[in-house]
């Protein structure tokens, strides 16, 4: 038994974090949020060339074929550093082709993922917040999608769709093209600038069913819920690695903050909170992966979990560098907006841990 | 990540569930006393009966008890090896077969007088401790003394062939039914606060020392004052040199079994509230129904698995030969005051019963969670309050600095 990464496994992610420790300053991160399309092609490429879209691409579409556990850690290091850009979209889309495509669909796109000549997003959750495929009210029929997605990560960019909607076998997963007829998109302002979002209607717009049903549907929103919660994870360490600095530095009444008890004890307080839900969200992800019959759960749980740490990690952070921590300039604000993003996108904490209580049978 | 246990490990397995059901049969467990109710609420079913012992002496011999001790003190001496120490603790717990004691004497005296004992005192006190025929009780807080343990004031002077103590310790849990007690004892006033410590072992039937029973908040007296009036302890019965007390007793906190222990626990009372959640009525459907204690229950479930695989976690990197920093730190912490949030959705479920005394006939479970609810705020100052472990965190987890009025002086 070992409860731990692999040498690989480690490798991959200090990989990461190097090229964004140089690539992904937080410069770079204001200069692409306040950019118009919010996506920046180069660093993109940057971690194409690392290989960070086809990590759970199977090797025979051009990929690394490895696993969830893997692609998580990319999810972590991008969340540690507040990394703009198409990741959560591409990534479930790429599970979704996995999970739901026939072999025609993956020879077509999973190659152009893995190699960044395509960029898929998914269109699932619908108005009133609706994350439960089982009440999804966008119509498939005779090859035409009618319905609305009001938010639908970097769609105004994606060269293809993964639309969630019902045909007369029930929910499942349909692709539309960039330029096919009917798609009208409007773009929105979020909180958390560093991730696009649009609202997408169709009207009679031509699309593919892919083969998957309800449960590939839903294992694509599993697997979104636990790269949320890697990505919580990522950035609740950097605010609390943030406060730790900034305790160290700051003085006031002759001494460093950081030797007061109140400052040491709401760090701390916050360490130990952080500490163990790396476990957590590392074992969601192998459950995903290899233990099936418990992954929807743990997908539940740990969404719920880690965007309620990451809310408090953002805003004990921010209390702890007082007036600084409340301004523009300085960066913690970035991670902020993050939480508010990871927060409501794919159900806020209280749907999932209904759905975990249901899943149990309670 | 690899959470199947390889060849070896399922061999090991096999091996002792053969050893426990030869040596451990349905006589046996089901010869036990009825079990305290606090035993439960705890999770641990210790017995100390004939038959208890001669299954742990045997379960020594073979190794699957008691593996940091030598054999010939008791012990199972094997190599370090947290995988099969778990899967022993499984197969005893499957069993209901007697497992280590986990009182003071076996969980910290027994590791510092193998690190730190004299031949002699090895000899005398680690077999007899290891099978719970020598009770012991940790004499360290005092009146003045808690939180800042080093400051503390009972006096030993030696006098030829004797330490002779005076002073006072309290907070002493099972004093009154404890043969023998380890003890720090200032011997070195003049020395700064940490060097002027020595560790005694204090046969607990000498003349001048009184045990005085102190009740606690839940109405029981688990714990005690202990006085020493010119109390005479041989001077062979120190352990380590003079002096060097507190590094002594500092030794056993190098001995992280206990964090298995707290992810158990933590799971256990969530699975009693769970069960108390589907069993009990509150407003006409099962409290489990409620909407808001649905999503209580799941936010601390989600903690719960944390504790556990953090735990895994941490068996990993001992395993590997990792340094845990931080990870190691903040286990205590969070497993208390997740043992607090729990107690207090049981309360909450229990609606007015939460208000039935323990031992009141019509309380649910005995006032079981009522005891767990008053309980989980004890386990939160022994062995460090949770603001002392928060300091532990911040200062050797986190680098901050240390606070200036604690620095060693």
């Amino acid at each position: 038994m070992d409860f731990g990464l692999s040498e690989d496994q480690v490798l991959l992610r200090q990989t990461i974090r190097r090229f964004l420790d140089e690539q992904c300053p937080t410069s770079r991160v204001r200069a692409i949020m306040e950019s118009d399309s919010g996506h920046d092609t180069t660093l993109w490429q940057g971690l194409v060339d690392l290989g960070v879209t086809g990590l759970i691409v199977p090797a025979a579409y051009g990929g690394s074929g490895l696993e969830l556990l893997d692609l998580v850690l990319a999810a972590e290091e991008l969340g540690y550093a507040a990394t703009p850009g198409p990741f959560l979209g591409s990534s479930m889309a790429t599970v979704a082709l996995m999970e739901g495509g026939d072999a025609a669909q993956r020879q077509r796109w999973l190659p152009q993922i893995a190699s960044g000549k395509a960029l898929l997003t998914i269109a699932f959750g619908e108005a009133d917040s609706q994350w439960d495929p089982r009440a999804f009210t966008t119509k498939a029929s005779g090859g035409k999608l009618n319905g609305e997605k009001p938010f639908v990560p970097y769609a105004a960019i994606a060269d293809a769709l993964i639309v969630a909607a019902a045909d007369d076998d029930g929910p499942g997963l349909w692709l539309v093209e960039r330029g096919a007829a009917g798609i009208e998109t409007t773009s929105l302002t979020l909180v958390d600038m560093t991730r696009r979002v649009d609202g997408v209607r169709f009207k009679d717009t031509p699309a593919t069913k892919l083969g998957g049903d309800r449960a590939a549907l839903q294992r694509t929103i599993d697997a979104g819920c636990i790269l949320i919660a890697a990505d919580a994870y990522g950035g609740s360490r950097r605010c609390l690695e943030m406060a730790v600095d900034y305790a160290k530095t700051r003085e006031q009444f002759g001494q460093i903050i950081g030797a007061f008890q109140g400052v040491k004890h709401q760090i701390a307080s916050l360490a130990c909170e952080i500490e163990p839900s790396l476990a957590l969200y590392w074992y969601a992800a192998h459950a995903f992966d290899r233990i099936r019959d418990q992954s929807p759960r743990h997908a539940a749980l740990v969404k719920a979990h880690m965007s309620d740490l990451y809310d408090r990690a953002t805003r004990d952070s921010t209390e702890l560098h007082g007036g600084i921590g409340f301004t523009w300039e300085f960066d913690l604000h970035l991670w902020f907006r993050r939480a508010v993003f990871d927060r409501s996108f794919l159900g806020e904490a209280a749907v999932h841990r209904a759905r975990a209580a249901d899943l149990a049978g309670w | 990540m690899d959470l199947s246990y390889s060849a070896e490990y399922e061999a090991f397995r096999k091996e002792v569930q053969t050893f426990v059901q030869e040596n451990w049969t349905d006589e046996d467990r089901n010869s036990a006393p009825p079990p305290d109710p606090r035993s439960i609420t705890f999770g641990t079913l210790i017995r100390t009966d004939e038959r208890a012992t001669k299954f742990r002496i045997k379960a020594a011999e073979r190794g699957y008890l008691y593996r940091h001790v030598p054999k010939r003190y008791g012990g199972g001496e094997q190599p370090f090896d947290p995988l099969k120490s778990t899967i022993i603790s499984e197969e005893l717990r499957r069993s209901q077969a007697p497992g280590e004691l986990m009182g003071q004497g076996a969980s910290m005296l027994v590791p510092t007088l193998v690190e730190h004992g004299t031949e002699e005192q090895k000899e005398k006190f680690v077999r007899d401790t290891l099978l719970g025929k020598i009770r012991w009780c940790q004499g360290y807080s005092e009146p003045g003394s808690g939180s800042d343990l080093a400051s503390l004031r009972t006096r030993g002077v030696l006098d030829g062939d004797f330490w002779v103590i005076n002073g006072q310790k309290i907070w002493t849990s099972n004093a009154d039914t404890s043969e023998w007690m380890f003890c720090l004892v200032r011997t070195e006033p003049e020395a700064p606060k940490h060097e002027g410590i020595s560790y005694l072992l204090i046969d607990m039937q000498t003349p001048g020392l009184t045990v005085r029973p102190l009740r606690q908040m839940t109405g029981e007296a688990d714990f005690n004052e202990v006085f020493f009036d010119n109390v005479r302890v041989p001077a062979k019965n120190i352990v380590g040199k003079r002096g060097q007390g507190w590094v002594v007793s500092r030794s056993t906190l190098k001995h992280e079994r206990a964090l298995i222990g707290n992810s158990l626990l933590s799971r256990r009372t969530l699975d009693g509230v769970i069960m108390l959640a589907q069993a009990l009525n509150l407003r006409g459907q099962p409290a489990i129904k409620d909407p808001a204690i649905r999503n209580k229950i799941v936010e601390l479930e989600t903690k719960v698995l944390a504790n556990e695989y953090h735990a895994n976690r941490l068996l990993t990197m001992q395993a590997r030969g990792e340094e845990a920093g931080i990870a190691g730190l903040v286990a205590k912490l969070y497993g208390t005051m997740l043992g607090y949030d729990v107690a207090k959705l049981a309360m909450d479920m229990l609606g007015d019963r939460g208000m039935l005394a323990p031992g009141e006939p019509s309380a649910p479970a005995m006032g079981m969670f009522l005891t767990a609810y008053m309980w989980s705020l004890g386990v939160l100052i022994a062995g460090g309050t949770a603001n002392i472990q928060r300091n532990v965190i911040a200062e050797r987890g986190l680098g901050l600095p240390r606070d200036q009025a604690a620095s060693r002086k």
